[in-house]
């Protein structure tokens, strides 16, 4: 015990330290964001020289926001689309018994193995040739359901006791009626999980949207900053932090947020 | 059900209910099958379309030799994989992704694990420290790469200001092949660490306290605890971890093609980038088709270890 006390100033030290290097990044950029470009260029971070014209000039002159909106639709779509499926999906794999359910669940577990990164030759052709190509549906079809979610649901019902299916089936209860009844209420925290999961997924996607779209009504964000920093723009440091730390702050917020009822929620389903 | 039932109509009723019962979990066993239809359906539709049918025509183009629009032309066996195989240029991509990979499971599992470890003590305000650690959680590819591209700029960014005020010799960060790599592995870090740290925290609380105790009861030192206690205990998450970032690394794209678009000089080109190159770029659908499958089989083969783990833990 002694021995923590007088380790405790150290402790702080590394801690914030540490603190110092995770947050570096952020702050630099937040910092710069605020400062005029030509400030920048000269490399005078320590300017006072502070203001929000570059957010200003971002929301103005570039599409930001624009991208900002076409990965909220594209992800809360995939998100959307991702629990129904998934979640009917691994119902049906706990729940009903048909032929080839064991051989079916493995096929699908081992796509889990393959990476979408080493498959976009044949899909682009085949968003091609569906006639997909710069739609928000390019982005949202192929990933409307996807293995991993299907395997996490089903860990998750398969916790479900058996009496309440039984119980289920004596009331007369059909498996739509015990899905929607039963089953999604009961795995509501790894529905919680795979909400969140499918989102940040989706919003972080850019191989495919860099490939699939081009032009600002459907380019997502990932996309669009990539946009923004290789053109003209290329230099306008200013400009370019601000529009990053744009796309940043609602996400940072979302994770503090979700954090905490991420915690309560877990808590909640430990006690039950 | 059976309380609800009245004394009266029990004789007649119960053998009644019991025999309805039967016959309507009969006929959802018999209707199993068009529900496994309507819910299975549009999963295995999806995955059909965009996940085994890509596969078995990656692996199809990659026998043939292509033409501008990806279809095939010439079936040329397995020569594509020897073309690549025995290309100093592929054996350089290879080689660059190594590097990268373990340059970035090493930093981030060390960075991670000693973030985690200091956050797991009990002090005032920790709160915060935890909260900041899971940061880069929130950071996306682009502005993880937006953000890094400023620090590593020529002149203008941090690192070069700081060696400027110390005099050091300045360093062309995205411009020189060692210090490019350098720099993706360290924003690649950095973004993974949020995540990462979140894991090994988890893994970090669940260790059981009287070990410790026990442990210092017996004199032994904190770092005699840290490699005795806490890694053992935490070495199934540590793996997890480490094959998750492994994977993740493996399937750089981002980071690569906005910090360094595969440069300087292809230092870093990573897998990823060099199919992308090949197929979209310079039209090579064959040969790109054939890095794909090199590039999943690596991927399924760690993912199949994760696997295999994982199901050893469950079962003991």
């Amino acid at each position: 015990m002694i021995q923590t006390k007088t380790r405790k100033p150290l402790r702080y030290l590394v801690l914030i330290l540490l603190a110092v290097i995770i947050l570096g990044p952020f702050i630099l950029g937040f910092w710069t964001s605020l400062l005029p470009t030509a400030d920048i260029a000269k490399g005078a971070l320590w300017s006072t020289h502070i203001s929000f014209a570059n957010y200003a000039e971002a929301v103005k002159q570039t599409a930001i926001l624009r991208y900002l909106l076409n990965s909220f639709v594209i992800s809360t779509l995939t998100m959307a689309a991702q629990l129904l499926f998934c979640s009917l999906g691994a119902y049906a794999f706990v729940f009903l018994k048909f032929k080839g359910r064991d051989l079916l669940f493995y096929l699908i577990l081992a796509t889990m193995m393959l990476p979408f990164e080493a498959e976009v030759i044949p899909n682009f052709a085949t968003v091609r040739q569906l006639n997909l190509l710069n739609h928000y549906a390019v982005m949202v079809i192929p990933f409307l359901t996807s293995a991993f979610g299907i395997f996490m649901l089903r860990q998750a019902f398969r916790q479900i006791p058996p009496e309440l299916k039984e119980a289920a089936d004596v009331e007369g209860l059909n498996h739509w009626q015990f899905y929607w009844r039963v089953t999604l209420p009961y795995a509501r925290i790894s529905l919680f999980t795979l909400a969140a999961y499918s989102f940040l997924e989706s919003w972080n996607q850019y191989l495919w949207p860099m490939l699939t779209t081009f032009s600002d009504k459907f380019r997502p964000v990932q996309d669009g900053l990539r946009q923004l920093q290789s053109q003209e723009t290329f230099n306008n440091w200013g400009m370019i932090q601000a529009s990053a730390v744009i796309v940043v702050v609602p996400t940072l917020i979302v994770l503090f947020v979700g954090q905490h009822y991420f915690k309560n929620g877990l808590n909640e389903g430990a006690t039950k | 059900m059976q309380q609800e039932i009245t004394p009266a109509s029990k004789p007649s009723l119960k053998p009644k209910t019991l025999n309805q019962a039967n016959v309507k979990g009969f006929n959802l066993h018999v209707n199993d099958k068009w529900y496994a239809l309507a819910f299975l359906g549009p999963s295995v539709l999806i995955l059909g379309v965009f996940v085994f049918y890509p596969m078995l025509r990656t692996l199809y183009l990659s026998l043939f030799l292509t033409n501008n629009v990806g279809r095939p032309t010439v079936f040329i066996g397995l020569k594509n994989y020897v073309n690549l195989l025995t290309s100093s240029a592929y054996q350089a991509s290879l080689q660059a992704t190594a590097v990268y990979v373990i340059g970035v499971v090493a930093f981030t599992l060390i960075l991670g694990l000693l973030l985690a470890q200091m956050a797991v003590r009990k002090l005032a305000g920790i709160q915060w420290f935890r909260t900041i650690f899971s940061a880069t959680m929130g950071v996306s590819v682009s502005v993880a790469a937006i953000f890094w591209l400023f620090i590593f700029s020529p002149s203008i960014g941090l690192f070069d200001q700081i060696g400027t005020l110390l005099h050091l010799p300045l360093v062309q960060w995205l411009t020189t092949p060692g210090p490019a790599m350098i720099a993706v592995i360290i924003s690649t870090v950095w973004m993974n660490l949020g995540f990462t740290f979140l894991i090994l925290f988890g893994a970090l609380q669940m260790v059981p306290q009287p070990l410790y105790e026990a442990a210092a009861i017996e004199g032994a030192s904190p770092s005699y605890q840290f490699f005795h206690v806490t890694l053992p205990m935490i070495s199934p998450t540590l793996f997890f971890t480490s094959t998750v970032t492994l994977i993740g690394a493996f399937k750089s794209f981002g980071l690569i093609d906005l910090m360094t678009a595969g440069g300087p000089n292809n230092a870093t080109n990573l897998m990823v980038y060099q199919v992308y190159r090949d197929a979209f770029l310079n039209g090579n659908y064959g040969l790109a088709s054939a890095e794909s499958v090199i590039l999943a089989v690596i991927i399924a083969l760690f993912t199949l270890l994760q696997f295999k783990f994982l199901e050893k833990r469950v079962t003991y």
